[in-house]
């Protein structure tokens, strides 16, 4: 993975000193909350309904042992000894003292780390598929990339105060784990179709919130060297041209959705046309530097599938169990990636405590290199298994209660944080998650069902990705109490889709008894073989609409 | 200031600690975070007073987001916020009944009436 | 008024008249609409700047620019960054006077400022009596390197590494 530099180093150093300088400002009424603000934003500080929050980077989802351990010792010893990992492959703190800040982010530089740009109306932390480098079907790693546009956006001189938000995710695989379609800027990594080089694909104007839009396509190939030009080229349109009379409506997909993507690809690219990518772009040696970082471990020469591991599954069906759902293919024989779920039954989805933080990152080191992976689906993964050490690596997790075998099924729910903890949310949301898990906490049940993807947000800001839930839940205030809306068909992957609304808002208490009347509508109409999100595309929506509307209390709606 | 904006009475003035972030509440003569301790106003001009002090307190740097929130008084004399989101800030995360004021102050969350 | 430039607080050398009344002053700012009358009667060596809002697009801004030694971008609050791009493209187009800031910009954006293009920064007293000259020249020095090229900063990492890679190899 990617080792900061002298220089590295020494920016996230200046940072802190930065951070602190200002915290002392705002003490002494030099900054105003307004303007300090957007300054505390910027460094992951947010101020919640119990205290104040920290969001801190996880550099397009991946860390090391040693990183994970110095989030342990800051949950410890700044926290209530554990963190939250969200949709965006952060880690969130959620007691945190403004008076420490500057003391976390100094351990955060201890170990490379940092929080810079995880909020605020700047470019966020750069998010990518949670496989890469061991994914089968990559073209490419997307690290490299990430990693050029994390240092490129970071204090950025012109981009730190934008109309608003401003998030990129990239993928470098055939299927699409990063969800870059609903995000201001997707990047895919394509060959392309005549000379076989790869560049990117580019997406502009996705996201959720209040508006949720797929993103459309803005350039079906840009060449390798002139992607900070065209980044520079993109952002300086939606700066200027961005709307800020209305935070609603301030987001890039506005703007794209307003003037219509050939009007926005013009602007672009009459800006880039201006610019020559050679003074903005980092140079060949300085990629291949990035590069370098990301080569792939020594791996050994392993058979695939050996006897042992073989053996192990077979005499132990719960171990089997967990290979089948929390396993992925890796590109080398013999070799593994595993999903630490996150969603262990009636656990608020993607919180870990700091001793599990020590747990998995004494478990990276014995059996994955070192590395860890975070998921935007809120979960860990283990990228660099052999397999004939997964069965020791499954009793340690399981000992640890880290070894729930249920990811992408029903109870690997995405949460936001929701009314308990956070100062925008309208509603609750991991309640609900936790009532559906146990609800459908049946293994075999589980298996039954199949892949699943429950999403739910506690407001319209939709942290939680709801409209991109095959089955998704956004919480809101109706009368004085919480109201949960649901929608039915979105999807995140390839085939980006928006879900539909299905009816009237429920009351919590009626949420699970209508994802069992979906449920049902699934079992019983699906064809062999077809997942959930697959017959609701094939039957429509209206069977479930109408299963969905059969039971619901009138007086509530 | 205008009392158009003020909600029922009777109602206590809340916000976060600048320094620590805490969850506060003005007892009359300072914050504190207890909110068994809060002052609370049982008339309009009490409310407009409560509404200064918090306007004072953020200009002097020590609160940020202070405002009023309505609130009924508990059997066990507590001021428990009418609507949900400031019940949920006043005792903790409901998810999390080892965390927040409910598990700092014993016998908070029986005082206050919640019944998970 | 206050005016700030990347030496701390000086005293501001330009006026603020409408273009019947420049007459005998060495350095005026005209609202955008007198530009053109202003430029009409200036005198030998007079110094003629414009005010301009940050709505003003860099087609429209360009041809005043070759025109006129000073151009005010408006920033109607600190968080409305699009000043910082209208002043980037104003250099890109060749523009060679003074550019300047103008509005409650925060201490914390005077290196971004200059980055920009920005020459100096003139604020409202209220701001500028809150936020000291110190606090405006620490801005400048907290980062020793910057990762963007092609902006008017001081240290650039990729060109530091450019030369610890070429030093190393030498």
């Amino acid at each position: 993975m990617y080792r900061y530099d002298e220089f590295d180093a020494a920016f996230v150093r200046d940072r802190v000193a930065q951070f602190s300088a200002q915290v002392q400002r705002r003490l002494a009424g030099a900054l105003t909350e307004d303007e300090f603000k957007p300054l505390r934003l910027q460094n992951g500080v947010y101020l919640q309904l119990h205290a104040y929050m920290l969001r801190i980077a996880i550099p397009y989802g991946t860390l090391s042992a040693r990183q994970l351990r110095q989030l342990a010792l800051i949950g410890e010893r700044f926290d209530r000894s554990y963190g939250h990992f969200t949709t965006r492959q952060n880690l969130q703190f959620n007691w945190i003292q403004l008076k420490d800040v500057p003391e976390i982010l100094s351990l955060l530089a201890d170990v490379e780390m940092h929080a810079i740009q995880t909020s605020g109306n700047c470019i966020r932390n750069v998010t990518a598929d949670q496989f890469a480098g061991v994914a089968a079907d990559e073209i490419e790693d997307p690290r490299p990339v990430a990693e050029l546009i994390r240092q490129w956006s970071t204090a950025h001189p012109e981009f730190s105060f934008l109309p608003r938000k401003f998030k990129i995710a990239v993928t470098g695989a055939a299927e699409d784990r990063a969800a870059v379609a609903v995000h201001d800027i997707g990047l895919r990594i394509v060959r392309h179709p005549e000379t076989g080089e790869t560049g990117y694909a580019v997406l502009v104007g996705g996201g959720l919130g209040r508006t949720p839009m797929v993103g459309k396509w803005v350039r079906d190939f840009l060449p390798k060297p002139h992607l900070l030009a065209y980044l520079e080229a993109l952002m300086r349109v939606y700066n200027a041209e961005g709307r800020r009379d209305n935070k609603y409506k301030a987001r890039v997909k506005i703007l794209v959705h307003e003037i219509g993507i050939e009007a926005f690809r013009a602007r672009v690219e009459a800006e880039f046309a201006q610019l020559d990518p050679q003074r903005i772009q980092a140079d060949a040696a300085e990629v291949a530097r990035i590069e370098r970082y990301f080569a792939p471990p020594a791996y050994q020469v392993l058979p695939d599938n050996p006897p042992a591991f073989l053996r192990a599954r077979a005499a132990n069906p719960e171990f089997d169990r967990w290979v089948a759902q929390n396993g992925f293919p890796h590109k080398v024989p013999g070799y593994q990636a595993v999903t630490l779920s996150l969603k262990g039954i009636g656990e608020a989805p993607g919180d870990i405590s700091s001793a599990g933080m020590r747990l998995v990152a004494d478990l990276a080191e014995r059996h994955s290199q070192g590395e860890i992976r975070v998921t935007h689906a809120q979960n860990l993964v283990l990228p660099d298994v052999r397999q004939d050490e997964l069965f020791d690596l499954w009793q340690a997790l399981a000992a640890g209660g880290l070894a729930t075998a249920n990811a992408g099924l029903i109870t690997d729910i995405i949460a936001c944080p929701g009314l308990d903890y956070c100062a925008l949310a309208t509603a609750r949301s991991i309640p609900i998650a936790q009532a559906l898990a146990t609800r459908f906490a049946a293994p075999a049940r589980q298996q039954e069902i199949g892949p699943l993807a429950i999403k739910i947000s506690g407001c319209i800001n939709a942290c939680g990705h709801h409209h991109v839930g095959h089955i998704g839940i956004l919480g809101l205030e109706k009368r004085g109490e919480e109201s949960y809306q649901i929608t039915l068909g979105g999807d995140a992957g390839n085939a980006s889709t928006i879900g539909e609304i299905l009816g009237p808002g429920l009351g919590a208490d009626e949420v699970p008894d209508a994802i069992e009347r979906l449920v049902a509508v699934y079992l019983a109409h699906r064809q062999p073989g077809e997942l959930f999100v697959d017959s609701v595309r094939r039957l429509g929506i209206q069977p479930f609409k109408t299963a969905f509307n059969a039971e619901i209390r009138h007086d509530a709606a | 200031m205008s009392s158009a904006k003020l909600p029922p009475l009777p109602a206590i003035l809340i916000a976060n600690d600048l320094l620590t972030g805490d969850t506060v509440f003005f007892s009359g003569h300072g914050w504190t975070r207890h909110p068994g301790e809060a002052l609370l106003a049982e008339s309009e001009a009490a409310s407009l007073r409560l509404e200064a002090a918090g306007q004072e307190a953020m200009r002097r740097n020590l609160v940020v987001d202070a405002y009023l929130v309505d609130v009924v008084l508990s059997e066990g004399g507590i001021p428990v916020p009418r609507h949900f989101r400031e019940r949920f800030r006043l005792l903790g995360p409901t998810i999390r009944p080892d965390l927040g004021k409910q598990a700092e102050f014993p016998g908070l969350a029986a005082q206050a009436g919640r019944t998970r | 008024m206050t005016l700030l430039d990347r030496h701390g607080f000086r005293p501001d050398p330009f006026r603020r008249l409408p273009a019947a009344e420049i007459a005998g002053h060495p350095a005026v700012i005209l609202p955008l609409a007198e530009v053109q009358s202003g430029l009409l009667v200036r005198a030998a060596g007079q110094r003629i700047g414009i005010d301009i809002a940050n709505t003003l697009t860099a087609e429209e801004a360009v041809p005043l620019a070759n025109q006129v030694d000073l151009i005010a971008i408006a920033f109607p609050g600190f968080a409305d960054g699009r000043g910082f791009t209208l002043g980037r493209r104003l250099r890109r187009a060749g523009f060679r006077g003074i550019l300047r800031a103008v509005g409650p910009l925060i201490p914390d954006q005077f290196a971004y400022a200059l980055a920009c293009g920005f020459d100096e920064v003139e604020l409202p007293d209220a701001v500028a009596a809150r936020q000291s000259e110190a606090a405006w020249l620490a801005d400048l020095a907290i980062y020793r390197h910057s990762y963007q090229r092609d902006y008017a900063r001081g240290q650039n990492i990729l060109e530091a590494r450019r030369e610890a890679r070429n030093g190393g190899a030498a």
